[in-house]
């Protein structure tokens, strides 16, 4: 199986968000890159497929030169090879459009996404990529098997699960289920000195699409301090809402 | 950052060193940062959530850690390809020591034991044949190491064993009978390196003995302070006969094995404190952030600012010393090779080079982590007593820092002592620079003043007549004393002191120096360098002036301590305060160790 694993180059859970000083981006000093978690989902399990039944996984990102130490530590867990779309990813749709000509290309059998991007959490890519190629698509993808090139993927809906097929070649954005917390693999040293051997390759980008621009970003207003009202005093209650919250 | 240093092993205090000689954290490579990253990747999910396990001695988890990072390549990351291991450089197999180390003394403990003082005789003194045989185990992890020197009567006198080693009529083989103590890894080792005599010999001889072999037998654990998980057992050895072509290295030549592997396992201790540092500054500052008393949080508090910011100083200059080093460590090796040493031979003299350095880390870095630690209780309150909490056992884990590897005394003594003999050897012209500081007190003081243009000029003013400072105290003691001055420890004690700060303020300012250099901000390093040039320049008048007072006396005394004082000067005022309280604000806002 010829796999395809996209990869969001992100902030660190842990990273102190701000924003440059015209608020049109992310101030990223001091800030620590990862693997979009849910696509280290996504690239254990293409692991795993690739380790049963053979096969090959590719990694892709979507990105300036700045993201590679990203892709070189998919190689590092156990990619065989890395392509950079050298784009800036200035929303879901462009970055979509650069996957699909790739994508079709090289006629994958499989790609496996993440649901969701920490960074701008849009949940756009996978779905329109699906679209643009008219591909099947699995959303929110907890677990998925392969026989006979047919995918049999249990996907998360409101209260419950539901289980469906679909023929490869396919799109799925894959989530937590798909593997483990536990399976997450820490790339061993020799790993990470065989990814500076492995294929690194840059293409140029393919499609100038912008739907979307940022005008502004602002930070959610901080909580105001709780102030506590004792539970006899109805009055100073009701006259907080009022004349304070204005909430009546 | 191959940068040549052409400053050798203990030269830094008579030679200036520029910036570009120096190796800062900061230049590691993304290969270096993604082993390192790895590292703390293994330890945050398996070690770090499950320290409460270490205080209940549960050895079986600390051996089962050991193998897991046998499997990750952590164990063989110096040694060689051919022996299985990974073959990366020194200061690499320092950055992933320091990031194994930091959640647990047993984990550092064993992990230090195993790939120092175990791995490494077998490295630098192996024949091939040995090596081919035991490295590649030992690299995976399918064999644990273990070192056995000490002996209940033979403990920093480590050359004073009575373990026995008597050879058969035949020669082919030594049978062995002794007692060792406090062997870390006992407990779950496979092979130990074992130190024992032969006939009359002078010195002691190192010995491959592997478990199975018939009369080895074993203590209890013993019942510890802290580093509760990690396994630490005397090991008896009654007749146990060992193959002839076990012998390391060559006979009589023990002692020398011992000591080299300890210059290494010194650094890698000053390395092992690193992570614990940053663990306990990140859960400090977090802590502080989160416990509010008179309706603030604690972080908030001045008295808590500046506990915060001098754990921070504390650590970063620690860690910029260590990795100093170890790169001119790396570097030296290298250039050995390049000499045509063999690689075994480039690591053993490349090491043995930087001994004092080694020495002086080993010391000043389990001393910070010390106080880091301690300072981490005080901030957690009467939680900080609590072995609920995360402070209580690393408070008692580092305490043992200061006592292996060689005492924190015998290091101190060690690190002047080298200094002498490569004086006299004429390895290091002491004398020359020593006597120009005699002439110099003699003369009407300089008023030059340091060039303000330059940058840190008057930090890097101040360092030089610190150094003089040494130079003139030590040059007078051993006028004084010849080599009788190992007699007069307190005056070594303080002598070493001297060094240690002179050393770590020297590679605070040059990464300072060095970071702007790479175009980046460093007004907080800055701070922190600033802060620990006041405390160094106490701390050498402090020792300096107590030297003096026990060596000197009359018109000599006067004339040195005028001289200490003009030595120790600090032209402009700094408001200590308001530096601790940036420091502890930006470590504040982010809420963990950030430099
Ligand atoms: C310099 C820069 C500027 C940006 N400006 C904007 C902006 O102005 N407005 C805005 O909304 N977003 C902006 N982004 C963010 C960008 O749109 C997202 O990072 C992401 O690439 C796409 O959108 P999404 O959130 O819909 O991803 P999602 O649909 O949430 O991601 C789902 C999955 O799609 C795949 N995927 C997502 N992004 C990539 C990628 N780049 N390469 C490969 N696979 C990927 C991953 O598998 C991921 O798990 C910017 C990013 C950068 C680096
Ligand atoms: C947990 C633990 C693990 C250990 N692991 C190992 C191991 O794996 N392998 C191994 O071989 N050893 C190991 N050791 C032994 C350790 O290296 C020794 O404990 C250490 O070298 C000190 O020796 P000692 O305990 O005999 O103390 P002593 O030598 O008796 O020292 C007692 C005090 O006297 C001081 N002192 C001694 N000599 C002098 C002197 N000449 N001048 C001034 N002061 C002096 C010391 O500094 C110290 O303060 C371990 C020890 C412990 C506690």
């Amino acid at each position: 199986m010829k796999i395809l694993v996209c990869i969001s180059h992100v902030p660190d859970t842990t990273s102190k968000i701000q924003f440059t000083s015209d608020g049109k981006s992310l101030d990223t000093t001091g800030i620590q890159f990862v693997i979009n978690p849910y696509d280290e989902f996504a690239l254990t399990r293409a692991l795993w497929f690739k380790e049963k039944e053979g096969g090959s996984v590719t990694v892709v990102n979507v990105g300036k030169a700045n993201t590679e130490p990203t892709l070189r530590k998919a190689l590092a867990i156990g990619a065989d090879d890395a392509i950079r779309i050298d784009a800036e990813p200035t929303d879901g749709f462009a970055v979509a459009s650069e996957l699909i000509s790739l994508i079709a290309t090289e006629k994958y059998d499989l790609v496996i996404m993440g649901r969701e991007s920490i960074d701008y959490n849009g949940t756009q890519v996978p779905g329109m990529v699906a679209a643009l190629l008219d591909w099947p698509f699995v959303n929110a993808c907890v677990g998925m098997e392969v026989e006979g090139g047919v995918a049999t993927c249990i996907r998360e809906i409101d209260g419950g699960k539901e289980t469906v097929k679909a023929s490869l070649p396919m799109i799925v954005a894959g989530q937590k289920g798909l593997v483990e917390e536990k399976d997450l693999r820490i790339p061993n040293m020799r790993g990470i000195m065989t990814a500076r051997t492995k294929p690194l390759k840059v293409i140029p980008s393919i499609s100038n699409e912008v739907a979307t621009e940022a005008i502004k970003f602002e930070r959610p207003a901080g909580k105001q301090a709780c102030k506590m009202v004792s539970s006899d005093d109805v009055k100073a209650l009701v006259d907080l809402l009022h004349n304070e919250a204005k909430a009546i | 950052m191959n940068q040549e240093s052409n400053v050798k092993g203990g030269e830094f205090i008579i030679k200036e060193t520029q910036a570009n000689q120096v190796f800062i954290p900061e230049e590691f490579s993304e290969e270096q940062t993604m082993m390192a990253q790895a590292t703390t990747e293994f330890v945050d999910r398996e070690v770090w959530p499950n320290k409460h396990r270490f205080e209940k001695k549960d050895y079986a988890f600390t051996l089962s850690l050991l193998k897991q990072t046998g499997e990750l390549g952590l164990l063989g990351i110096y040694v060689p390809e051919q022996y299985g291991g990974l073959g990366m450089g020194f200061n690499t197999s320092m950055l992933v020591c320091d990031r194994i180390s930091g959640a647990t003394g047993s984990l550092s403990t064993a992990y230090g034991a195993h790939t120092g003082i175990g791995i490494l005789p077998i490295l630098l003194y192996g024949n091939e044949e040995q090596k081919l045989k035991y490295l590649p185990k030992l690299a995976s992890g399918e064999w644990i190491g273990a070192y056995c020197l000490t002996e209940p009567g033979a403990g920093s006198d480590a050359n004073s064993g009575k373990t026995k080693a008597v050879p058969s009529s035949d020669g082919k083989s030594f049978s062995i009978t002794g007692q060792k103590m406090w062997i870390s890894n006992a407990g779950y080792a496979d092979l130990f390196i074992v130190f024992a005599r032969i006939e009359e010999d002078k010195n002691i001889t190192g010995f491959i003995v592997e478990k199975g072999t018939a009369g080895i037998s074993m203590g209890e654990e013993e019942d510890k302070m802290g580093i509760k998980a990690s396994s630490t057992r005397q090991v008896f050895f009654n007749d146990v006969v060992v193959p002839a072509e076990n012998l390391l290295g060559e006979r009589n030549g023990g002692f020398k094995i011992a000591m080299n592997a300890l210059n290494v396992g010194r650094i890698k201790l000053a390395a092992a404190c690193l992570d614990a540092n940053r663990r306990i500054i990140t859960e400090s500052v977090n802590y502080a952030n989160n416990r509010h008393q008179f309706n603030q949080p604690i972080a908030q508090f001045g008295a808590i600012k500046q506990k915060l910011a001098r754990m921070a100083m504390k650590h970063w200059i620690s860690e910029t010393a260590t990795y100093r080093a170890g790169q001119d460590i790396e570097n030296q090796i290298a250039s050995f090779e390049a000499q045509g040493l063999s690689p075994q031979q480039a690591k053993l003299k490349g090491v043995e080079e930087y001994a004092i350095e080694c020495a002086i880390l080993k010391v000043h870095a389990s001393e910070a982590a010390s106080y880091i630690a301690d300072e981490g209780v005080q901030i957690f309150g009467g939680m900080g007593y609590s072995a609920d909490a995360k402070m209580e056992s690393a408070y008692r884990d580092v305490r043992i820092a200061r006592i292996y590897e060689g005492t924190n005394e015998i290091n101190r003594m060690l690190t002047v002592g080298m200094m002498l003999k490569k004086a006299m050897k004429g390895e290091l012209n002491l004398i020359g620079p020593a006597m120009s500081v005699g002439k110099e007190l003699m003369e009407i003081p300089s008023f030059d003043l340091p060039d303000a243009d330059t940058l840190f000029a008057e930090e890097k003013d101040s360092l030089k007549n610190l150094k003089k400072a040494f130079l003139m105290v030590a040059g007078k003691a051993v006028e004084k004393f010849g080599m009788h001055v190992e007699e007069e420890q307190e005056i070594l004690m303080a002598a070493a002191d001297m060094l240690m700060e002179i050393y770590h303020l020297e590679s605070g300012i040059l990464r300072a120096e060095k970071i702007m250099a790479m175009g980046k901000d460093a007004s907080l390093q800055t701070d922190m360098l600033r802060l620990f040039w006041l405390e160094a320049v106490e701390k050498i008048a402090s020792a300096g002036r107590e030297a003096i007072y026990s060596f000197a006396e009359g018109d000599e005394q006067t004339v040195m301590l005028m001289g200490l004082k003009r030595f120790t000067k600090i032209r402009h005022n700094i408001n200590v305060k308001d530096v601790r309280r940036r420091v502890a604000d930006k470590l504040i806002a982010e809420n963990k160790y950030c430099f």
